[in-house]
C-alpha cells in the first residue's frame, strides 16, 4: 500500500493544467506560414507527395502558394527545401469544420477557428457537457489510433472535459473516422454510422481521413461515405497530435470560448 | 546450382536467381528448414513476367547470415502440391500466392482468403455444446478492425479463427503507381504507424542498396538510435496497455505516461513523435545534434527511476502475476512449426533476432546485440521481454550517445536504381523483422514492391495461445502480441 502512494508521489504532477495554452516541446509542425518569396513554384508544386501545394490558378482564388492541410502529411520537406518560402510554426491548433480553412495561402497568419457560425446548432446545446463519440479505424497505419488513445493518458486527460470514447455506438454522441476508408471497412462503418442514436455528428481525424492522403489514388478505397454525409469537423495531422484533437472538439463544442 | 545466396541489404541481377523446376523448387525449400530451426522463410511471393507467374522463395539462415534464394515459372491458375503441406511456415504465403494468381494448391490444409473479407464463410461447429462468439471488425476500443470468430465452451475458448484485409489499401501496388521517391518513403512511413521507423528504415537500406548508394555513419547512426526509441516507446506504451487489461489501473497510468517523454523527444529531434519525416534516404533533414544527445540522456535519467519502480512493484504483484502467469502459452514446438519471428519467437526460446543473425546498420559493429530470451511463451514471458529490451535499448542508446557522428548538411543526392536487380532487406523492427523486397526491370523501373511485416509470421501464434484460455483473457494476450493489422493488410 505505502509503495502505492511512493510511486504515485514520485510521478508528480503530470497533468497538462491549460491543454489551449500548451506549448509543444522542441520542433513540431503544425500549421504553416508561406511567405510572398519568389522562388521555383513549378518544383515547389511537384515536390509535394500528395499534391497539396498548389500554385496560381489551381490554388482557387487570386495567384501565390497555397497549402491544403486536408493532404499534407506534414513531411516538412518543402519547408527542408524551400525554407525561405514556408515555414511550419508549432500552432496545433489546425481544426476546422468548414474544408476550405484547411487551405493555407500565401501571407495568411492567421489561425484556423472553427466558425461558429456554421456549426450545427444542436451540438453545443446537446454535446456542450459531455460528448461520448465512437471511434472507427477505416485502413489507416495505426498511428492516429495511438495518439487519439494518447488523449486520454494522465498528461492530456481529455476526459476531464466530458469528452470519451465509447465501446457501443448505440451509447456514443458522434462518431469519429481514422483512415482513407478501405473497401474492406466502407460497409462495416457505414453499419456502425447507423447504429448511432440522432442527433450525431461526424468527425475526421487525420490526413488519410480528410483526403486519404498518400492513399488518395488508390483503387482499393470506397468513399462514398465522405461525400455523402454532412462532416460536422476536420482534424489535420499525420496522426493528429492529442492536443490538436483535444483542441479541436473544445472548439467544435464551444467550451473553450 | 539449386539457390543463390545473399547477405541481409544486397542486390543482386535477377537474371543469378536459380530457376528451378516447380517439385525441385518445392524440395529444395521445404529440405532447407527441415529440422532446421535457426533457418526460416523471410519472404515468398509471385510476380508476373508476361503471361507466366514467377515464384521466388527467400530462406534465411540465422547461423550463416545468408539468405537463399530460388525460383520457379509456373502458369497462372494451375493446381500444384503446396509447400505448407510439409511445413506450416508458408501457409499464409501460399494463402496470398493463390489469391493474386489463382494457382490452386491441391494439398493445402486451409486456403481460406487472406485479403478479401466478402462473404466469408467461418469454420462452425455442429455441436449443440459449443457456441459461437463473433468479433469485429469493429472493436470496443480504439484499435484497428479484424474479426475474431472464437468458438468456446461455455467461457473456455475451443478455437480462434482470425480474418483480416479490412485494412487493405493497396500499398505494394502504389508503390509501383507513384513514382517519386518522396512519395516512397511516404507510402513506407504509412505502412505501420506503430513501426514507422522500422519500416521506412527498411525502404531506405533497400533503396540506397538497389542504387548503390552507401549512407555514412552519421545516416545509420540514425536510423539505429530511431530504431531502438521506437522500442522503447513501443514496449512501454505495450506494458501500459496490458495492465489496462488486467485492470491494473496505476500500471496503465504510469507507463502510459512514461511513453511521452520517449515520444516527445523524437518530436523534438524530428518534428513527429512517430518519427514521421525522420528517416530519409541519402540524407537526414533533422541532424542529431551534441544538444539532443544531452537532452536525451536527461529523459533517460528521469525516465529509468519511475520506469524500474513500477516494473518492480509490477513483477512482484500477486494479482497481476496470476493474471499474466501461464495465460495464453505457445510452446517452443508451436512457434517453430508456426515459423514466428521477432519477440513472438523468443518468448518460447527460439532466437530469432535480425540484429544479431543478418546485422544492418550499427547492429553487428558499434552494437553487440544478445537477444533477449524467454522459455515459457506466456503473458508473463512478453511482458518480461518488453521490460527487459526497454532496458537493454536504454544500454545501446548510451553507447551509441557517447560518440555522436558529425552530421553533414541534407542535400537530395540523385539515387538512380539499377536495371534488372533483386534486393532484400531485412531490419528488425520492436515487434520483428520486417522485410522488404524490390525488383526493377533493364531500365531501372520497379515491378514489384513486397512488404512483409513481421505479424504476417505471428498471427497464428495467437490463434493457438488462446485456446483453453477463458474468452475473458483474449484482451490481455492480443495485447501482449500487439499485432499489426495494417502491416498484414497492407
Amino acid at each position: 500500500m505505502l509503495d502505492n502512494f511512493k510511486i504515485m508521489w514520485h510521478q508528480g504532477k503530470q497533468f497538462i493544467p491549460d491543454v489551449t495554452t500548451a506549448k509543444v516541446p522542441g520542433i513540431f509542425r503544425g500549421r504553416p506560414v508561406i511567405s510572398n518569396a519568389s522562388v521555383d513554384v513549378v518544383r515547389l508544386v511537384d515536390l509535394c507527395p500528395t499534391r497539396a501545394i498548389a500554385s496560381g490558378a489551381g490554388a482557387g482564388i487570386g495567384t501565390g502558394v497555397s497549402i491544403d492541410l486536408g493532404k499534407c502529411t506534414f513531411c516538412g520537406e518543402c519547408a527542408v527545401q524551400f525554407p525561405e518560402k514556408i515555414k511550419f510554426t508549432d500552432d496545433y491548433k489546425l481544426s476546422t469544420n468548414e474544408r476550405e480553412r484547411l487551405i493555407i495561402r500565401e501571407g495568411a497568419e492567421n489561425p484556423i477557428i472553427v466558425n461558429p457560425a456554421t456549426v450545427r446548432k444542436e451540438i453545443h446545446r446537446m454535446f456542450g457537457g459531455s460528448l461520448k463519440l465512437r471511434q472507427v479505424s477505416a485502413g489507416g497505419d495505426n498511428s492516429c489510433e495511438l495518439e487519439l488513445n494518447a488523449a486520454n493518458n494522465v498528461q492530456f486527460d481529455m476526459s476531464r472535459f466530458g469528452i470519451d470514447f465509447v465501446a457501443s455506438p448505440r451509447h456514443a454522441d458522434g462518431i469519429i473516422i481514422t483512415g482513407p476508408i478501405t473497401k474492406n471497412m466502407a460497409g462495416a462503418l457505414e453499419i456502425c454510422y447507423n447504429a448511432i442514436p440522432d442527433p450525431k455528428i461526424i468527425i475526421l481525424a487525420g490526413t488519410d481521413a480528410i483526403s486519404g492522403g498518400i492513399f488518395a489514388d488508390s483503387p482499393e478505397l470506397n468513399r462514398e461515405f465522405i461525400d455523402k454525409h454532412h462532416i460536422d469537423l476536420y482534424i489535420p495531422g499525420n496522426p493528429v497530435h492529442p492536443l490538436t484533437f483535444i483542441n479541436g472538439i473544445l472548439s467544435l463544442l464551444s467550451k473553450n470560448i | 546450382m539449386r539457390y543463390t545466396s545473399i547477405y541481409n541489404n544486397q542486390s543482386i541481377s535477377l537474371n543469378d536467381i536459380p530457376e528451378l523446376g516447380y517439385t525441385e523448387f518445392l524440395n529444395v525449400n521445404c529440405g532447407l528448414l527441415s529440422e532446421n530451426p535457426q533457418r526460416h522463410c523471410v519472404n515468398f511471393f509471385g510476380y508476373k513476367t508476361g503471361e507466366v507467374v514467377r515464384l521466388l522463395c527467400c530462406i534465411a539462415d540465422d547461423t550463416t547470415h545468408q539468405i537463399y534464394l530460388s525460383s520457379s515459372i509456373i502458369e497462372p491458375d494451375s493446381s500444384l502440391p503446396s509447400f505448407t503441406a510439409q511445413n506450416h511456415n508458408f501457409e499464409k504465403f501460399e494463402r496470398e500466392i493463390h489469391e493474386n494468381f489463382g494457382i490452386k494448391y491441391s494439398d493445402h490444409p486451409w486456403l481460406k482468403p487472406y485479403r478479401k473479407t466478402e462473404n466469408y464463410t467461418f469454420l462452425r461447429s455442429e455441436s449443440e455444446e459449443l457456441n459461437e462468439v463473433g468479433v469485429g471488425p469493429i472493436h470496443a476500443g480504439i484499435i484497428e478492425p479484424g474479426h475474431f470468430r472464437f468458438i468456446c465452451n461455455g467461457e473456455q475458448i475451443m478455437h480462434l479463427e482470425i480474418q483480416l484485409g479490412y485494412q487493405h489499401r493497396g500499398i505494394e501496388q502504389l508503390f509501383l503507381q507513384k513514382k517519386k521517391l518522396l512519395e516512397r518513403t511516404t507510402l513506407a512511413e504509412n505502412i505501420a504507424g506503430d513501426t514507422t521507423v522500422g519500416h521506412t528504415t527498411a525502404f531506405v537500406n533497400l533503396w540506397e542498396s538497389l542504387c548503390g548508394y552507401t549512407p555514412d555513419i552519421s545516416l545509420d547512426f540514425s536510423r539505429t538510435l530511431a530504431l531502438e526509441l521506437e522500442r522503447i516507446a513501443v514496449h512501454t506504451g505495450d506494458m501500459a496497455a496490458i495492465c489496462g487489461d488486467i485492470a491494473y489501473q496505476l500500471g496503465n497510468s504510469v507507463y502510459g505516461r512514461l511513453r511521452t517523454p520517449i515520444v516527445n523527444f523524437l518530436q523534438e529531434w524530428g518534428g513527429n513523435r512517430l518519427a514521421k519525416g525522420l528517416i530519409r534516404a541519402g540524407k537526414i533533414n533533422y541532424p542529431f545534434t551534441k544538444e539532443l544527445a544531452t537532452r536525451l540522456s536527461e529523459v533517460f535519467q528521469q525516465f529509468e527511476p519511475d520506469f524500474d519502480e513500477i516494473s518492480e512493484k509490477l513483477f512482484k504483484l500477486p494479482s497481476a502475476l496470476s493474471r499474466m502467469e501461464k495465460t495464453g502459452i505457445v510452446s517452443y514446438e508451436e512457434v517453430v512449426e508456426i515459423g514466428t519471428v521477432g519477440m513472438s519467437a523468443r518468448m518460447s526460446g527460439l532466437n530469432r533476432d535480425i540484429r544479431t543473425s543478418h546485422p544492418f546498420c550499427l547492429y553487428g559493429s558499434v552494437i553487440e546485440h544478445n537477444p533477449v530470451l524467454k522459455r515459457h511463451g506466456d503473458v508473463y514471458s512478453r511482458v518480461q521481454i518488453r521490460k527487459e529490451e526497454i532496458k537493454q535499448s536504454i544500454t545501446y542508446i548510451k553507447k551509441l550517445l557517447a560518440d555522436v557522428p558529425d552530421f553533414k548538411k541534407p542535400e537530395n543526392i540523385l539515387l538512380t536504381p539499377a536495371g534488372g536487380k533483386f534486393v532484400l532487406t531485412l531490419v528488425e523492427g520492436w515487434r520483428g523483422e520486417i522485410c522488404h523486397c524490390a525488383i526493377t526491370d533493364n531500365s531501372g523501373n520497379l515491378i514489384l514492391y513486397k512488404i512483409k511485416d513481421p505479424s504476417h509470421h505471428n498471427w497464428m501464434a495467437l490463434a493457438q495461445s488462446v485456446r483453453n484460455n477463458e474468452i475473458s483473457d483474449f484482451p490481455v494476450c492480443n495485447k501482449s502480441f500487439n499485432l499489426s493489422y495494417c502491416g498484414n493488410d497492407l
